[in-house]
């Protein structure tokens, strides 16, 4: 019986192996998160546009990394820590330079799970004032809930890093000769949301306040993101990377997300105007709006319950 | 393809010997054997099927807000009547969600609330008739994808929200005319905190306090009353079907676990403020 186990852990391992080495593995040795130079000394790698999972190691929220004259911050860690380490390598592939600030965008696992990849580096970790509640309250929840969806090997490094430097407002950071600007704003996509503006080359990272393609997700309030994305495209920047989606022209980017979201507060507020079910709005709302989003179907419905609980109280 | 494979030829061995115990175990390890110790003091209980419909939808859209609504299909002519009903939510850390007593003449025939679902799991109703019988139907939720969690979005906003009460009702189709059937709604705003979540990096706590008692009075009699815990959503919402009187009062006094109470009374038929 024990033979057996172990032959299976070496064929995880080794199957593993084949796509990329082990999270074990040196640095040196992992197959670096393929970027884009979308403006000088600023990458993104783009995540793939569907659920978290074993097969794509939870790569699919964009990350990124702005290279300055003395160090590099990196925006969002990613989905796992091996996808954390193949973003570490990348930057290796680009700069010695010192890795000064990881920043995290919100709490969600897709953004936060690689962060452990960088405690090495003795990086600040930069957030949103919520965001230690955010990490106290859903923290237990995320690591429970992904271990049967991405598996041990995937998890076991996974460590939620404890913001060492919050944000209230704006900040500013300087990577020499290079400022970044992180924005917090009131609950939006979540209750931890934070934008990265790289002033030198007009970059924005939006975070999730940004869906372009993937349907925009709801997971702190539909009322708060709409007024964000509102006040967001007010923000001077040439291009926009979102937190899911191909980077986009700025503002532009923000139109079908905006119409969406309208669409669906407009149809939910119809529905509980009416006395209808939260059930037969979580069918129901936007609809119109089903071939317009990958992921409709996965994440509409709970989108349209959150909508309903929060407009409720209109 | 290598682990898929692997998987299966787990699942053959694991029916041949109990080689992959721990890969199986949420489907070996039914707690709601333990559940009918804990809460219903090991009772017995019959089939509810005919006499309880349970509504969930299969999958949790959003972790922390699954509506749930409980129907009772006594055939016409039974004599007897509902008392009580429990909810059970299998796999959360806190499993009796709410139960939920009747009085004699609560003419209730269905009622929904908001269940946080934390995992994949059964969810149970269970009718106590006036027969003194437990009665139990149950239905399978698949736990919610991605990024959902139980927790609150906006706990700000959930503060603020904190002892507003909601009072609605309906007529429900097809013919509200001709029946005096209704729907009402209460929402109780309270962020129903279960106290769950400590963190060791930041130290932070969150303390419990939730709405642990809700009453319902139609004029002076006890209509619905509603023992609640974790597993009821933030803002406790309790949504009932039951035919209305002749200007009716329903009266409403629910309490929370810090011993803060809140009332309402609105006429029947017309909606509340």
């Amino acid at each position: 019986m024990r033979i057996l186990r172990k032959f299976a852990l070496v064929l995880a391992l080794a199957s593993l192996a084949g796509r990329a080495p082990s999270s074990a593995g040196s640095a040196d040795a992992l197959t670096p998160l393929p970027v884009t130079e979308v403006a000088p000394g600023t990458f993104v790698f783009e995540g793939a546009v569907s659920l978290m999972t074993r097969e794509n190691e939870g790569a699919i929220a964009n990350l990124g990394f702005v290279v300055g004259r003395d160090a590099v911050a990196v925006i969002d860690s990613g989905g796992s820590v091996l996808e954390g380490m193949r973003l570490r390598a990348a930057i290796r592939g680009k700069t010695a330079k010192p890795i000064r600030y990881v920043i995290n965008t919100h709490a969600h696992p897709d953004h936060i799970f690689g962060d452990a990849a960088f405690l090495q580096d003795g990086a600040a970790f930069v957030g949103h004032q919520n965001l230690p509640q955010a990490l106290a309250v859903r923290g237990p929840f995320y690591l429970d809930a992904f271990r049967p969806i991405l598996g041990d090997e995937l998890m076991r490094d996974v460590k939620l890093a404890p913001p060492t430097q919050l944000v209230q407002g704006s900040a500013e950071l300087d990577l020499g000769g290079r400022r970044l600007t992180l924005q917090t704003w009131p609950t939006a996509h979540t209750d931890s949301d934070l934008t990265v503006l790289d002033q030198s080359t007009g970059t924005l990272f939006a975070g999730d306040l940004v869906f372009v393609e993937h349907i925009p997700i709801v997971d702190g309030s539909i009322r708060g993101f709409l007024a964000s994305i509102d006040q967001l495209a007010g923000t001077e920047a040439r291009r926009v990377v979102p937190g899911h989606g191909p980077v986009s022209a700025w503002p532009e980017a923000l139109a079908g997300e905006r119409r969406y979201l309208d669409q669906l507060a407009r149809d939910v507020r119809a529905l509980i105007a009416r006395g209808e079910r939260l059930e037969t709005a979580a069918q129901t709302a936007a609809a119109s709006e089903r071939s317009r989003w990958k992921l409709f179907e996965e994440y509409n419905a709970r989108n349209a319950t959150a909508a309903f609980s929060e407009l409720e109280w209109e | 393809m290598i682990s898929s494979c692997l998987r299966q030829l787990c699942l053959v061995a694991a029916v041949a010997a109990p080689i992959c115990a721990q890969a199986a175990a949420p489907e070996d390890d039914d707690p709601w054997p333990g559940l009918v110790q804990d809460i219903f003091q090991g009772r017995p209980m019959e089939d509810g099927s005919r006499l309880i419909v349970l509504e969930a939808p299969n999958r949790a859209e959003d972790a922390a807000v699954v509506p749930v609504t409980l129907r009772t299909t006594l055939p016409p002519g039974d004599a007897r009547y509902p008392m009580s009903m429990t909810l059970v939510i299998d796999h959360n850390p806190a499993p009796m969600a709410a139960r939920f007593e009747f009085g004699r003449d609560s003419t209730i025939t269905a009622l929904s609330t908001r269940v946080r679902v934390n995992a994949y799991t059964d969810v149970h109703a269970v009718l106590e008739l006036s027969d003194g019988k437990l009665y139990v139907t149950k239905k399978y939720v698949k736990a919610s994808g991605g990024c959902s969690a139980p927790a609150a979005k906006d706990a700000e906003a959930a503060k603020k929200r904190l002892g507003q009460l909601r009072f609605r009702q309906f007529a429900t189709p097809p013919d509200p005319q001709a029946s005096r059937t209704r729907e009402a709604q209460l929402i109780i705003g309270h962020p129903n905190n279960s106290g769950l979540q400590m963190d060791q990096l930041t130290h932070l706590y969150i303390p419990p306090s939730f709405v642990n008692e809700v009453r319902i009075w139609r004029n002076d009699e006890m209509m619905l009353s509603m023992e609640g815990g974790i597993s009821i959503s933030e803002d406790p919402n309790i949504r009932f079907t039951y035919v209305a009187g002749d200007e009716d009062r329903i009266r409403v006094e629910a309490k929370d676990t810090d011993g803060r109470v809140f009332k309402g009374e609105w006429p029947s038929e017309q909606p509340g403020p």
